[in-house]
């Protein structure tokens, strides 16, 4: 639990477009090898705060950040920042599975052929390691040439886990990764995320607080735009310190 | 106010109802004693079953609430201090059981001498019983934290009691067997005003998620 933080968020604020004043002044700590939640009720910022981290806001113009993010001491919001550069190190799980059209195999090497891996051998090798990564290769292993297509929903999220896994990032975001998926498949991304995080560092969003309680270790609780509080998960879930937490994870609001 | 919140308050009038069950089997328990009223003695112990039966409605209520609700923070504190409290309650339901077992057979027997101590100790504990209701039902950690003092005038009668009753025995062999049973008594006071000690404890546990107990923090 303890050690080196990877990410430190520093009086972030952020405006869509049109000047809405998304985040206020976020000051936030993220731990390496662990599991950070951020929980909160629907239009809080929880997604907005989690897409600054790789600079998704970036693809829509006249967002705008103020404050700093550091990522391992560096400030991913200055200008020199390669942001393709930057979503390979700090990669990205949506809500919905998003599989490109092609083969299995084809969807996990298409960041490493991108990143210019072109021995086939070496590509097999890193393909195969990533679907163990995650959970995925004793499903897939006799059918890597069939579309990804073919997978249950379940299977689909873990295969996205592993394409983003493949090209080794350092930091995964999650953004409310299983609310498409039945308890079954839940459990298993979440038994891989709290494996996951022997080696990369991991951002969670979710709306489910019981899934916060059982995967992270430490959780952060915003509302409009704020960050209320942030702490050790238990803490939050059994002594927060605002009342405002207080309301939220025993469901008087939100 | 939500189904929760219903349940909740349920669930804390049922603790109140255990709670002022048991303080009345004190209070005529030691009645019992002091006016030598075997039938009443009886009583208390025939009622008994109604707190053994509470104790186990307030587990499946709480395992029950735990299960379905998921509580969490304040919620999840004021269940788990429920499940605790009656184990407390039901103990001091079983101590004034055995105070109404020492009547009856002390009863036997001419007394030994008038009742001073006892009944005083028996208004400590009680007392201690009634405000650490109080305390629960008004989250009241101020007077939680004033009952733990309490316990020490209890354990300090304890003591003296025992004195007075050696020297009784060392007097009259014939004493021996009274004065022990009335010793017992005396223990079983002192294990209630205990009981109401943990209680007072985790009453500041619920309110303030701080665990007080086996610390220097009383």
């Amino acid at each position: 639990m303890k050690g080196e933080l990877e990410i430190e968020v520093k009086g972030l604020n952020f405006y869509y477009a049109g000047d809405v004043h998304a985040l206020k002044g976020i000051d936030l700590a993220v731990h390496k090898h662990g599991v950070t939640a951020l929980i909160g009720p629907s239009g809080c910022g929880k997604t907005t705060l989690l897409r600054c981290f790789n600079r998704m806001h970036d693809l829509y113009p006249r967002n705008r950040y103020e404050g700093e993010i550091l990522f391992q001491g560096e400030n991913i919001l200055s200008n020199g920042i390669d942001h393709i550069r930057l979503r390979s190190r700090i990669g990205m799980v949506f809500q919905k599975p998003t599989p490109f059209p092609m083969s299995i195999f084809d969807n996990i090497a298409y960041g490493l052929r991108l990143k210019g891996v072109r021995k086939r051998s070496e590509l097999s090798e890193k393909v195969e390691k990533a679907i163990m990564s995650a959970a995925l290769w004793d499903e897939v292993k006799d059918k890597l040439n069939f579309s990804a297509y073919e997978l249950s929903g379940g299977q689909q999220q873990r295969l996205v886990i592993a394409r983003a896994l493949a090209v080794e990032p350092e930091v995964l975001l999650f953004d409310e990764p299983t609310s498409a998926l039945d308890p079954i498949s839940t459990a298993k991304i979440e038994e891989l995320i709290i494996n996951l995080k022997n080696n990369v560092t991991i951002i969670v969003v979710t709306h489910n607080m019981q899934q916060a309680a059982r995967i992270s270790d430490r959780t952060g609780f915003l509302m409009l735009g704020e960050l209320i509080e942030f702490g050790r998960t238990d803490r939050i879930f059994t002594n927060p310190s605002e009342k405002l937490t207080e309301e939220y994870v025993t469901g008087r609001f939100g | 106010m939500s189904i929760f919140d219903e349940e909740l308050r349920n669930l804390k009038e049922r603790i109140l109802k255990m709670g002022l069950l048991v303080e009345a089997a004190i209070r005529d328990s030691i009645k019992s004693l002091v006016e030598r009223d075997v039938e009443l003695a009886r009583e208390v112990i025939r009622r008994d079953h109604q707190i053994n039966a509470l104790d186990v409605e307030i587990d499946e209520e709480s395992i029950r609430l735990i299960a379905l609700r998921q509580p969490k923070a304040g919620d999840l504190r004021f269940i788990t201090t429920a499940m605790k409290i009656t184990t407390d309650l039901e103990r001091m339901g079983d101590l004034a059981e055995d105070i109404c077992e020492r009547a009856v057979e002390l009863n036997e027997e001419p007394p030994l001498k008038p009742y001073i101590d006892i009944p005083r100790m028996a208004e400590i504990s009680q007392g201690m019983l009634i405000d650490v209701l109080d305390a629960f039902v008004r989250k009241d950690t101020s007077k939680a934290y004033e009952i733990i003092k309490r316990d020490d005038e209890v354990d300090n009668l304890t003591v003296q009691i025992f004195n007075e009753l050696v020297f009784f025995m060392i007097q009259d062999p014939r004493a021996v067997s009274r004065a022990v049973k009335i010793t017992y008594i005396a223990k079983y006071l002192e294990r209630i005003a205990d009981h109401a000690t943990n209680i007072a404890e985790m009453v500041v546990y619920m309110v303030e998620g701080r665990m007080i107990r086996h610390t220097e923090n009383q």
